[in-house]
């Protein structure tokens, strides 16, 4: 069985004389405008932090949105998805509204958490999104266990699981891949290798540098992909959904990526761990650039449009600032709900219709 | 009305629950194949196969998430640990992802499941395979903790955890496995957070749980020898806590000794200590006092283990002191 991509996976290159179609345009506008909306939020989200509108830590995903616009575009929306703390820019392409999830950064009641989560706990059930979480690799296990109860209905689903490359390092990692695996768990392990876990490079934490090849280890399917190139995204992607929702199977991909700003607020871009001469060479492959210089050398986007298009993504986030801040601070009543549901299973289930 | 085992009553438990919803499942080492490593799940492969009854690599931080996975769209696992001291390596999903999701996510999603398997400590078995970790435990806001100390409180409990939406710790005890019972032959439910007086008298109260059940019934008896008679409160559930029963009994008796098998700083019996200083100021006629392990990991040699370890003489030194008759 070939389970290995050993050259990194790049856009299909549509033949010179295929003229791009309505079809292509809609969906390269589409991707397009997922990422820039991304890209213009989290703008905001550094502004608002800058003034104290969001506190705590706050980790931006500018720079690495190919990744999940690429993956979350190919979904279907009784899909799941679980992701790490650096999770705005997922939340937003998985569908869950700016407004929800400004007015969660701002702690509001109308958050998509109802203020309870905070930046690295986006959560929103209506869209399978099961959480952005804190504790590098601790959603990893989760994420087989939800491939576990696909299995255990019946079902053709897969869920979408975004985590960088420092957890690889860890127990956890390890033992979610192995599992999901053993059992064939419709399962997808992105990889987002943005080089740093925090200040610590790939180079200076794992013994491997290739590290999709990991999967080996589980004899899993793997491939390294260009995480710039959305298009390469939704291919590779494309690829795995089809596997697991076919015969289960999981599948292990590195997307390679990298962060345009500091690990978190407190954290410069460059200067400590990565030269500004290193941020400067991969700022020339962003993966918004990239796109549009694709869509414009195919024809399907003109300056105009661009233009427009950001106009509107702008005029959107400043309503969802607008939405957060006159959202109100969740009541103290708020504090002790939650911990608890009162409730217990009265009724069984024995007919196995699931909820 | 049968006398079964204590592994019995938790197999049948196991066995109506899973017949009675098709979203619960058995996961953890041993549970199928090999009958379960106190065969407290034998037959149950056969019965539900094994899809429902998964036999896991050693990974508890990974089976323990895979549970947590799975309960939060839709499922009801119940996750075996073979013992809580393993559970230590799954204290992240058990702490971080199980107890909080809920709140996390603003009320979005709830974890019903069950991690359960023998605490604390058995015979000879050394310092990192005799620990009781209720204490932990029942620290966590968004956990529910039980500990039986009976068959009938077994298998009324674990079905009370198992239909219950909220992730429950069901705390058993090896040396539990084989002890027998009365357990009625119809369903029945152990609600959780209600405690039960398990032997009234007047002079003192021995709050205590779990296995330490049996160690202060059996001091309950050595003490009617001499004319003393005390409560028996069998918490049951650690959390939720019976405050109730525990104020009204000390109300009556005026003395109270808690009786845990863990270590004493930070114990669950420095909780239930604070609750009767402040609920019973005015009844106590003397100090709580706490019967608890030394505050030591535990040692193999036989001597030295008897002499860690809660047992019955010193709840009795520990009553009359309460008395004040030694």
């Amino acid at each position: 069985m070939a389970k290995r991509t050993p050259a990194a996976k790049t856009s299909p290159k549509p033949a010179a004389s295929a003229p791009a179609g309505d079809a292509e345009r809609t969906l390269h506008l589409t991707l397009l405008r997922s990422m820039l909306l991304q890209r213009r939020f989290e703008e905001r989200c550094a502004e608002a932090y800058a003034i104290g509108r969001i506190g705590g830590f706050c980790h931006l995903y500018i720079g690495q949105e190919a990744v999940s616009t690429g993956t979350l575009s190919h979904l279907r929306p009784d899909d799941y998805m679980i992701t790490t703390y650096r999770d705005h820019g997922q939340a937003l392409a998985r569908g869950i509204t700016p407004r929800a999830v400004m007015a969660e950064l701002f702690g509001r009641i109308d958050g998509c958490a109802g203020g309870k989560g905070g930046s690295m706990h986006m959560f929103d059930k209506a869209t399978g999104f099961l959480g952005g979480h804190g504790i590098v690799g601790g959603h990893l296990p989760i994420a087989t266990g939800v491939g576990f109860a696909i299995k255990y209905r019946g079902g053709d689903q897969v869920i979408c699981c975004f985590f960088g490359e420092a957890a690889v390092n860890n127990g956890a990692f390890h033992e979610a891949l192995n599992m999901a695996a053993l059992w064939k768990l419709p399962v997808l392990f992105i990889i987002e290798n943005n080089r740093y876990g925090m200040g610590t490079s790939v180079e200076r934490a794992s013994a491997i540098n290739d590290i999709y090849e990991r999967a080996a280890s589980y004899s899993m399917h793997r491939a390294m992909v260009d995480g710039q190139d959305v298009l390469a995204v939704r291919s590779a992607i494309e690829e795995a959904v089809g596997r697991a929702r076919t015969d289960q199977s999981p599948t292990l991909l590195e997307m390679r990526t990298y962060r345009f700003m500091g690990h978190s607020m407190s954290d410069a871009a460059s200067g400590t761990y990565r030269s500004k001469a290193e941020l400067d060479e991969y700022l020339k492959r962003d993966p918004i650039a990239l796109l549009r210089a694709h869509m414009e050398a195919r024809g399907t986007l003109t300056e105009q449009v661009m233009q427009d298009m950001d106009t509107e993504i702008k005029a959107i986030v400043q309503d969802a600032w607008d939405f957060a801040e006159a959202s109100p601070e969740p009541p103290l009543e708020a504090l002790m709900e939650h911990v608890y549901v009162d409730t217990t299973s009265d009724t069984g289930n024995t007919a196995g219709a699931w909820s | 009305m049968a006398i079964i085992t204590y592994r019995d009553a938790l197999n049948q438990a196991l066995r109506e629950e899973m017949q009675r919803d098709a979203r619960v499942f058995l996961m953890g080492e041993e549970v199928g194949v090999y009958q379960g490593a106190y065969k407290v799940s034998k037959g149950l492969l056969q019965e539900f196969g094994e899809m429902r009854v998964v036999d896991t690599p050693i990974t508890e931080l990974g089976f323990a998430g895979v549970g947590v996975g799975a309960a939060m769209v839709g499922l009801r696992p119940i996750i075996e640990f073979m013992t809580w001291n393993f559970a230590l390596l799954a204290m992240d999903q058990v702490v971080n992802a199980a107890a909080k999701m809920l709140y996390m996510s603003g009320g979005q999603f709830n974890i019903p499941m069950v991690f359960r398997g023998p605490n604390g400590a058995a015979l000879q078995l050394g310092a990192q395979h005799s620990q009781a970790w209720e204490s932990w435990l029942a620290h966590i806001p968004g956990l529910k903790v039980v500990a039986p100390g009976t068959p009938y409180d077994a298998k009324g409990l674990l079905k009370a955890a198992i239909r219950d939406d909220n992730p429950v710790c069901v705390l058993e005890g090896e040396m539990l496995y084989n002890n027998k019972g009365e357990v009625p032959d119809g369903e029945y439910i152990v609600p959780l957070g209600v405690a039960d007086l398990k032997r009234v008298g007047e002079h003192c109260t021995i709050v205590t749980w779990g296995k330490q059940v049996l160690v202060a019934m059996a001091a309950a008896d050595q003490l009617a020898k001499d004319g003393i008679t005390v409560d028996v409160v069998d918490l049951r559930s650690i959390r939720p806590l019976d405050e109730r029963a525990i104020i009204d009994s000390v109300r009556k008796t005026n003395r109270c000794v808690v009786l845990e098998e863990g270590w004493y700083f930070a114990g669950v019996g420095a909780q239930i200590t604070d609750l009767v200083q402040r609920e019973c100021f005015d009844d106590l006629d003397s100090p709580v006092i706490r019967v608890t392990q030394a505050d030591a990991p535990m040692p193999y040699a036989k001597g030295l283990e008897k002499a860690a370890k809660a047992d019955m003489p010193k709840t009795i030194a520990a009553v009359r002191r309460a008395l004040y008759l030694d």
